[in-house]
């Protein structure tokens, strides 16, 4: 593993030294309805880094990727990004933070009633950005994913690789720092995780952090041979660095 | 400001973030079109009321009655003597005798047409009208005790008044009725709001993902009930002003029922009604939507 693009993970045992990093977790903690889902973690994510974060289903995957893009808030400890408290961020902050975090979800959450062509472009719209303007690049965009003929096809008609392919789109189209996906081949066959991982890939190569949070090892095995990518498991709700066993 | 200015330019794109179906769309107008013709009635209740009550306080304050009671070979002396008395009464400035076809008239509502009211005892009347300054009405009355022992004064003090008040109560009671359809407007633009952000919510989550502002998202759902608020209430306010128009005419400044309408420049008012509504329907929103986005933080 290359360190300059590497992480640091729990109990500081592998802090990145001497790099800005875009989202670190200090001591944090996270509880829900009484209980401590996540507890004491640590990281830094550097720019170019990339991550999966493996565990369970309940392990706190979700969570932790949450609160990567201040969708929640820690209990305790410090979440900093792009050197920001994230406590101290008000919704138009979080927003504006939006825009440098491109997020892909597990159901992609689309608006049912606008085209793909319309969802992808919705960060542009939302920024205020002549959605006109950007038509060359969203054409690229789609075809990058391979959605050129799907342009105007509603979400509901699309299958679950097109709709996890519109998201990451979605998620790029912002030309954000950092791309978090949240079980982005849970709904999809090999083949069609297969062709995301190269999507992500390709976007690590272009410098953007990356974090994708799994519990399909054959994909972690699969990127291995292709990236260097580091692999965190959340268990007994901490982070750990994964071992050989991957 | 800003939210005005959003308002007020069209953004394509923003306007189809928000889901254009539902039964909001149909509430809102709805509500918008028959509160703005309500309005449109109170409106004119108000004016005709303000009206009857000018008239009621200046034309009549100004008039008087006298009516004579005579046996029929003296009423004629007795007329002329009251008029003698009346053109030396300082503040007096004009009285005539009403002619039998007046008085005819006066009572044709209660006795039916062609009374033969020269076979009647019925009293004169003479009609009063007093200069600005008016008259000393209890100076007067002793004068015509003295001169005119038969006749008896009426300067309409008695049901002026009550008729004044009741026609200020009528106006005032039609701007509180505008007050009250502009409240209940309002109301029920807050609950089409408040129905359409909660069923929106899964949208809202969208937007929020992908980096929109709550003013955004405000925004959106503000200009939308808005346009729906004034498109509503142009049309209320157009069925409201084709109600009035086809109102009978008759004495728009007699009568409260036969000159329920609008005159003048008065026609123009009702134009207020459509931006009233919206005015009302942006702030009702805009609390809505800033109250209901805190709460799905």
């Amino acid at each position: 593993m290359n360190p300059t693009r590497g992480c640091g993970t729990t109990n500081r045992a592998n802090g990145v030294k001497g790099r800005q990093t875009v989202i670190e977790l200090e001591n944090v903690a996270y509880s829900y309805g009484g209980g401590e889902l996540l507890s004491d973690l640590s990281i830094k994510l550097a720019p170019g880094s990339f991550h999966f974060l493996t565990g369970p289903s309940g392990a706190g995957k979700s969570t932790f990727l949450k609160l990567c893009y201040a969708a929640l808030l820690p209990t305790a400890g410090q979440v900093r990004l792009f050197g920001a408290d994230a406590r101290t961020m008000d919704r138009t902050a979080v927003a504006l933070l939006r825009q440098r975090v491109g997020v892909v979800h597990q159901d992609c959450q689309f608006l049912d009633h606008l085209p793909l062509i319309e969802n992808v472009a919705l960060p542009l719209t939302v920024a205020g950005r002549n959605v006109a303007h950007e038509e060359a690049n969203l054409k690229d965009l789609l075809q990058w994913v391979g959605l050129t003929n799907r342009a105007s096809a509603l979400p509901p008609e699309l299958s679950g690789g097109e709709r996890q392919r519109a998201a990451l789109a979605r998620a790029v189209i912002m030309a954000p720092d950092v791309v978090l996906a949240d079980e982005p081949t849970g709904n999809i066959d090999w083949e069609m995780s297969q062709r995301l991982l190269q999507l992500l890939i390709e976007l690590n190569r272009m410098g953007k952090t990356i974090m994708v949070a799994t519990h399909d090892l054959s994909l972690i095995r699969a990127a291995k041979t292709q990236v260097q990518a580091r692999v965190l498991r959340i268990k007994n709700r901490r982070l750990q660095l994964a071992g050989a066993d991957l | 400001m800003t939210d005005l200015s959003g308002l007020i330019q069209s953004d394509a794109a923003a306007d189809r973030v928000v889901p254009p179906a539902g039964f909001t769309v149909q509430l809102t107008l709805f509500s918008a079109g028959a509160m703005a013709f309500l309005a449109v009635f109170a409106l004119a209740l108000s004016l005709a009321a303000g009206r009857l009550a000018v008239h009621w306080g200046t034309e009549l304050a100004r008039s008087s009655t006298l009516r004579i009671s005579a046996h029929a070979e003296q009423m004629d002396t007795q007329v002329a003597a009251a008029l003698r008395v009346l053109e030396t009464t300082p503040g007096v400035e004009s009285a005539r005798a009403l002619d039998t076809t007046e008085q005819q008239a006066l009572l044709e509502p209660w006795f039916g047409p062609g009374l033969p009211i020269d076979m009647l005892p019925v009293p004169r009347l003479i009609e009063i009208l007093e200069t600005g300054a008016g008259y000393d009405a209890p100076g007067l009355r002793l004068r015509l005790q003295g001169e005119v022992p038969g006749a008896v004064l009426d300067d309409h003090t008695r049901y002026r008044r009550p008729l004044v008040s009741a026609a200020a109560h009528l106006r005032v009671l039609g701007w509180l009725s505008i007050l009250l359809i502009s409240g209940t407007l309002a109301a029920m633009v807050t609950l089409a709001a408040n129905a359409a952000l909660a069923a929106n919510s899964q949208v809202i989550g969208v937007l929020r993902l992908v980096g929109a502002t709550d003013a955004y998202i405000a925004r959106a759902f503000v200009r939308r009930f808005t346009l729906r608020a004034i498109t509503g209430a142009a049309v209320g306010m157009m069925l409201g002003l084709a109600g009035i128009w086809l109102l009978p005419e008759g004495d728009t400044a007699n009568d409260l029922l036969t000159g329920f309408a609008l005159t003048g420049w008065h026609w123009g008012l009702p134009v207020l009604i459509p931006p009233l509504a919206g005015a009302t329907a942006f702030l009702a929103t805009r609390a809505a939507a800033a109250r209901v986005l805190r709460g799905l933080a």
